[in-house]
């Protein structure tokens, strides 16, 4: 086959794919933004159904981002002192660790949601607070903390470092805050915009154990799909998008930062 | 540094010795700095999973034996067991083949525009399975592209979503992205010489496909195959969004527990499929070294 028709054909089946993948997304933000989705543009765009949304579900938006944030500070709290104490521990020691650590992950969050429930459900005021479900998050987002941060202290040649740092003086508190720390730091961002765009995104256990004070963004969408007019749906849609592409850019953006030293 | 050195060195007596020579204090801070993680960890995943595993042999609502042992005796949920299994296995060949080939096509190719394709391939990676559903719905429900497409064309109103031909969109959806990354990745990482070797030698361009490059990204796609297999299996947001009567597992597991109260049911059948996509995951890994795994 000529390499000209075989380059067309490929492109043509990418462009394929593309549009199957952009064209529900543009669906959805034009039933977001129109005054009736059913006519069509005709009837004139609108944030009308984007305000409708700010009404009925910002308290979900807000606690979505609190969530995500304190999730952020305890996944940074435990899990870099934790991609620490497996750099230094013994190969065949860490590597059970890590796979322990990955079950939350490996496991559909619906079943570690109901043994959550299961165990701690009894407990009243636990139940019902949003702390609840900040540990479901903590538990599925740590292993991406702790895998970014570990893979940049592998490279960055940590225990030379530190070796230079103790033979200075500097005890290990000295250590793990002037040397181990700043030299991972991109990896720590890479793992901190992970966690909180899996926090902001989390669905699966979030829906198990919310209650209906404690509703996230993700289980105010579920809501609003299966209740709603299509219009508000999508406006909702469309303002989880917003909220989460730049997410996704800074984290290309840091993957590139981090990358070049692999 | 609380190790004394008996050698003579100075000032050469150096940190490295310290390190080195202390494996007890070094176990000790590895300890130590793992211990809130694994706190964590051990409190509200392992003691609570354990419970679940040991909850799933007590007796079922309905049929009064072991909820395990019903599993493997009840039509209805060695089905729908099968289903899923079958639905998202299906998803991980179509979605591997199809982004396979449009993964190695950008790969291996410059042209102007081809960051926005990339863009708008990987992008979806971050959505979760509810607005994956919802998106299958703009595709296919009742208001959806195909309906007003068909109704236009031959005044009838078409629709996929809310059935397991959706499942099967809503999944290829969220697999695509995943393949694709995954693809580029091992394609750029491939050997391009080997290429023009098999080239220079007189292979055509489907025998450097079949014979060169397709081995060479085997475990790549392998990998991020049982990647897809173990996410559709736990993909509870996309069925959850396109209806509840679909009889799948993850459905299977929110309606013992929500509507018959069944909990030892229910925790049978989350140890089983949890069982499943460990499996697949571990799998995965052994493969490429390196994923964590794919959130849905």
């Amino acid at each position: 086959m000529n390499p000209r028709i075989r380059f067309i054909l490929q492109l043509s089946f990418t462009l394929l794919v593309c549009l199957f993948m952009i064209i529900p997304v543009a669906m959805s933000v034009m039933a977001g933004l129109t005054e009736n989705y059913f006519v069509g543009l005709k009837s004139g765009l609108t944030l009308r159904w984007v305000n409708e949304v700010w009404q009925l579900y910002s308290d979900t938006i807000w606690l979505s981002i609190k969530l995500a944030l304190a999730c952020l500070v305890i996944a940074t709290l435990i899990g870099v002192p934790a991609a620490y104490g497996l750099l230094r521990s013994r190969r065949r020691w860490a590597n059970a660790i890590e796979e322990l650590l990955l079950l939350p992950v490996a496991v559909p969050g619906l079943a570690t949601a109901l043994a959550l429930l299961l165990a701690y459900g009894s407990y009243r005021e636990f139940r019902g607070s949003w702390l609840f479900i900040l540990i479901g998050h903590v538990l599925f987002t740590l292993p991406f903390m702790v895998r970014a941060v570990l893979s940049v202290m592998q490279t960055a040649r940590l225990p030379l470092l530190e070796e230079a740092a103790a033979s200075l003086g500097a005890n290990f508190r000295q250590r793990f805050f002037a040397v181990v720390v700043p030299n991972c730091l991109s990896g720590i961002l890479a793992g901190a915009l992970m966690v909180f765009t899996l926090s902001i995104g989390e669905f699966n256990i979030t829906w198990m154990l919310h209650t209906p004070l404690t509703k996230t963004l993700p289980v105010g969408l579920a809501d609003s799909y299966a209740s709603m007019r299509l219009e508000v749906g999508s406006a909702y849609t469309l303002i989880f998008l917003v909220m989460i592409v730049p997410l996704l850019v800074a984290i290309q953006w840091a993957g590139r930062l981090s990358s070049p030293r692999r | 540094m609380a190790v004394t050195s008996k050698q003579p060195l100075g000032a050469a007596y150096s940190a490295t010795q310290a390190i080195s020579q202390a494996p007890k204090r070094k176990n000790l801070i590895a300890i130590f700095a793992l211990a809130p993680a694994l706190a964590v960890f051990l409190a509200f995943w392992l003691l609570p999973f354990s419970r679940l595993i040991l909850m799933g042999a007590e007796a079922d609502r309905s049929s009064g034996i072991s909820a395990y042992f019903t599993i493997l005796t009840h039509q209805q949920y060695l089905i729908s067991l099968v289903t899923t299994v079958t639905v998202s296995f299906t998803v991980s060949l179509v979605a591997v083949g199809i982004a396979g080939i449009a993964g190695f096509f950008l790969a291996r190719h410059r042209f102007i525009g081809k960051s926005v394709l990339v863009a708008i391939l990987t992008f979806p990676l971050a959505f979760p399975g509810v607005v994956v559903g919802f998106l299958v719905i703009m595709l296919g429900g009742r208001q959806g592209a195909l309906a007003q497409l068909s109704l236009w064309l031959f005044d009838e109103r078409w629709m996929f979503a809310y059935s397991l031909a959706g499942l099967f969109i809503g999944y290829l959806y969220f697999s695509i992205p995943r393949v694709i990354t995954t693809v580029m990745a091992a394609c750029e990482n491939l050997d391009q010489s080997l290429e023009e070797a098999a080239r220079s030698l007189g292979a055509n361009s489907w025998q450097v496909t079949k014979d060169v490059i397709v081995p060479g990204i085997a475990p790549a796609l392998l990998s991020t195959g049982a990647i897809c297999f173990a996410t559709s299996m736990g993909a509870f947001g996309t069925a959850f969004t396109l209806g509840t009567r679909l009889s799948i597992l993850p459905l299977n597991i929110y309606g013992e527990f929500t509507n018959y109260a069944n909990f030892a049911m229910a925790a049978a059948l989350s140890v089983v499929l949890g069982l499943i996509t460990w499996v697949a995951l571990s799998l995965a890994r052994k493969l490429a070294g390196s994923n964590v795994g794919a959130p849905v």
